[in-house]
């Protein structure tokens, strides 16, 4: 059945948008229903919420939520929103995805938005006293001067729930007992890859609880593009997620060309395929030497540095940046490859191919490193699809979720590659996973490299750009899971609102299920398996 | 690097005036002479390190760009067992009062350099509402490193400016390191 007659069965005289991506607007008294149908449907269920993207529309304030099926893949948005802009409620859908809780966590923290049924309606990334809602339209930008006290975190948190009668009343929930024994990691910690903050709850040495504390690098970019013309959002992204900066400034450059009807060369197909291979090779190198330095072992990391290092100096060469490198533009490339860039990047893969044995000697066999990885920290396929934790660490669980194949963009429909799942989904498998992504990547560039058309690598476009009304959405696969860009645009130069579906809040989210149980000494190691990087989930 | 090719020399023979204003004892300024040769050679760095800036800062210590060399490879990631802090990365205001702690828990004497432009005026996110615009609104800076990330090659610079500035500080007589006060709005 249709997608939309189903939905309009549901939902008698549903509204539907299709402005870019098809819209069904649902109100909110019937919005939960609708949903659980949805999400438990026999032949077609949308049992992946990919995100919530708080809106404020002026007079109303509501949401978009992004589904997905995992078995035939569809997608569909769902919107529904309030009126009442004083108390806004809105009915919360924790209880189908896991991942609502702290995609409506974030909804709450910028839009005032409160979500009846959601057990934890505390802040996310602003500070507790933080004053107002920042990314409401009417929000003052002076009305929260810099706080230099230190901040208090609540122990308990408050679920909304709504009565027929309409009358609201407040339970708490308690996250840390007043005789828990709560030990602090970060946010100054080498090992949480940034500024990020756990309260682990501990009984003995064996995990209770993990509550991450997020913002503390919490930049506001995605309110900071509603100020900036298109072409100017672009520098930003790759400041979210800095080890997969080509694959998320593919994606915003993608939205916006699809938005505007840019057709782009074949030629800046094949650069940014392998450009976006190159990124995730450095990306997983990286990663592997930081799950070896959180271990405490040294050799390795200097291995990882080593071919990182050759990857960097390519990508220098020809986008004139060694992390942040700014390539991609509206339209295709910044500049043309370096004449050299083929050479050193067929030396490169050559050179790689000879030398992984070095990394799996010394680190995938060792009797220490099996011992800390295997059976540890396991997420299975069920909670990995509802925690939204996708990309490695979703693969690892057994989940097919690569974008690159199943929504193919670039050139991946081209190419012939393996999609590398494990099933154990525990720290072991997400390791292997990225280590086996590496070889594939170069499979795939191996396959591009020799054949890259000639032609233009960027075409003209104008330096005001305009997107005709409506929501538009491009997803890639980046380094560690699905990023996507959520754009709707009111028919300006600035966008309206533009979303990051974040690679790393479902992977904290999901850290908590992961560490239960386990030992506060793998705490680190588990977390350096699921390959977090902090700016990308607090934006 | 030799003393002409270095930038900013003015500031650091004013900074030679204003020390030795007060005379200086032949037999201390030598003994100063030898703690500041150890001293400047070994500055173990604290790390914050919050975003892109620290993973550059990773590739200093990897083998291509070995910071070994100059003396300032040895990285805490405790306050008490660091000479300087490295801020590495936006500081947002709720990431604020916690550098402004692990500034104060360092020992004496302490350095601060600024690395990245976001550290220093607040960078890309200058227009953010939840940025920090120049972390020398919180905490005295002694170099700032430029970049958005800095090369290793800025790295570099940066912390032989600071081993310049340590060389030349009088730790005997009552004229050790006065501590800047922060800018004011």
């Amino acid at each position: 059945m249709d997608i939309k007659d189903k939905i309009s069965t549901l939902v008698p005289g549903v509204e539907f948008k299709e402005q870019g991506d098809l819209i069904a607007v649902i109100p909110a008294a019937s919005f939960h229903r609708a949903a659980e149908a949805l999400r438990y449907d026999k032949e077609d269920a949308m049992d992946y919420l990919r995100d919530i993207v708080g809106m404020d529309w002026g007079e109303t304030l509501g949401a978009l939520y992004y589904l997905e099926s995992t078995t035939t893949h569809a997608r569909i948005v769902l919107r529904t929103e309030t009126a009442d802009r004083e108390n806004p409620l809105l009915p919360s859908v924790s209880d189908l995805w896991k991942t609502a809780v702290i995609k409506e966590r974030e909804a709450f923290d910028f839009f005032g938005i409160r979500f009846t049924g959601n057990p934890d309606m505390r802040r996310i990334f602003l500070r507790e006293d933080w004053v107002g809602h920042p990314f409401r339209k009417d929000y003052d930008e002076k009305s929260n001067e810099l706080n230099m006290n230190n901040e208090v975190n609540a122990d308990v948190t408050t679920e909304y729930t709504l009565k027929a009668d309409g009358t609201l009343t407040t339970e708490k929930h308690v996250v840390f007992e007043p005789d828990d024994f709560v030990v602090n990691v970060g946010p100054q910690h080498p090992s949480t890859h940034g500024a990020l903050r756990l309260r682990v709850a501990l009984d003995g040495e064996t995990v209770k609880r993990v509550d991450p504390v997020c913002g503390y690098i919490h930049r506001g970019i995605e309110k900071m593009n509603e100020s900036l013309t298109y072409p100017q959002t672009l520098a930003l992204t790759d400041r979210l997620d800095y080890l997969s900066a080509h694959q998320s400034r593919h994606a915003l450059c993608m939205c916006i060309e699809q938005a505007a009807g840019i057709e782009i060369s074949e030629r800046a197909k094949y650069i940014r395929t392998i450009m976006d291979e190159l990124q995730r090779i450095d990306s997983h190198l990286l990663f592997y030497s930081c799950l070896v330095l959180d271990m405490g072992g040294f050799t390795p990391f200097f291995y990882g540095f080593r071919e990182r290092e050759m990857i960097l100096q390519i990508m220098e060469e020809t986008t004139g940046g060694r992390l942040i490198q700014n390539y991609n533009m509206i339209g295709g490339v910044q500049a043309d490859l370096h004449p050299d860039f083929q050479k050193k990047v067929k030396e490169f893969i050559k050179h790689m191919r000879g030398i992984i044995h070095e990394y799996h000697e010394i680190f995938t066999g060792n009797v220490i490193v099996t011992t800390r990885l295997k059976g540890v920290g396991v997420l299975s396929k069920e909670d990995a699809i509802s925690f939204g934790a996708t990309g490695g660490t979703g693969r690892a669980s057994g989940w097919a979720n690569d974008v690159r194949k199943h929504h193919p963009y670039g050139l991946y429909d081209k190419v012939d590659f393996k999609e590398i799942v494990y099933t154990e989904g525990d720290s072991f498998a997400r390791y292997m996973v990225r280590m086996d992504e590496i070889m594939e990547s170069m499979k795939i560039i191996e396959q591009l490299i020799d054949n890259i058309p000639e032609g233009e690598y960027r075409v003209k476009t104008k330096p005001i750009i305009r997107i005709p009304e409506g929501n538009y959405s491009t997803s890639v696969e980046s380094s560690r899971g699905e990023f996507a860009v959520f754009l709707e645009s009111h028919g300006d130069k600035t966008p309206y609102r533009l979303h990051y579906r974040s690679t790393g809040l479902p992977l904290v989210h999901a850290l908590d299920t992961a560490c239960r149980g386990q030992k506060i000494a793998d705490l680190i190691a588990i977390g350096a398996s699921m390959d977090f990087v902090i700016p990308d989930i607090d934006r | 690097m030799k003393y002409e090719e270095f930038k900013n020399n003015d500031y650091l023979e004013n900074m030679v005036k204003e020390l030795q204003a007060n005379g200086v004892n032949v037999a201390v300024s030598k003994l100063d002479d030898l703690i500041n040769w150890g001293r400047s050679n070994s500055v173990w760095s604290f790390l914050l390190g919050t975003s892109c800036c620290a993973i550059e800062f990773m590739t200093l210590g990897a083998a291509r760009y070995d910071m070994a060399r100059f003396g300032f490879e040895v990285t805490r990631n405790s306050p008490r067992q660091g000479d300087v802090l490295l801020v590495l990365g936006t500081i947002t205001n709720k990431m604020a009062p916690l550098m402004k702690r692990l500034y104060d828990q360092l020992a004496e004497p302490k350095y601060v350099v600024a690395v990245g432009g976001c550290t220093i005026s607040g960078g890309p996110f200058k227009k953010s509402y939840h940025v920090v615009k120049g972390i020398d609104k919180i905490v005295p800076v002694d170099v700032y490193i430029p970049g958005c990330p800095p090369r290793p090659e800025a790295f570099y610079y940066g912390l032989m400016q600071l081993q310049r500035k340590i060389k030349l500080e009088h730790f005997f007589g009552g004229v050790n390191r006065k501590q800047p006060k922060p800018i004011e709005e």
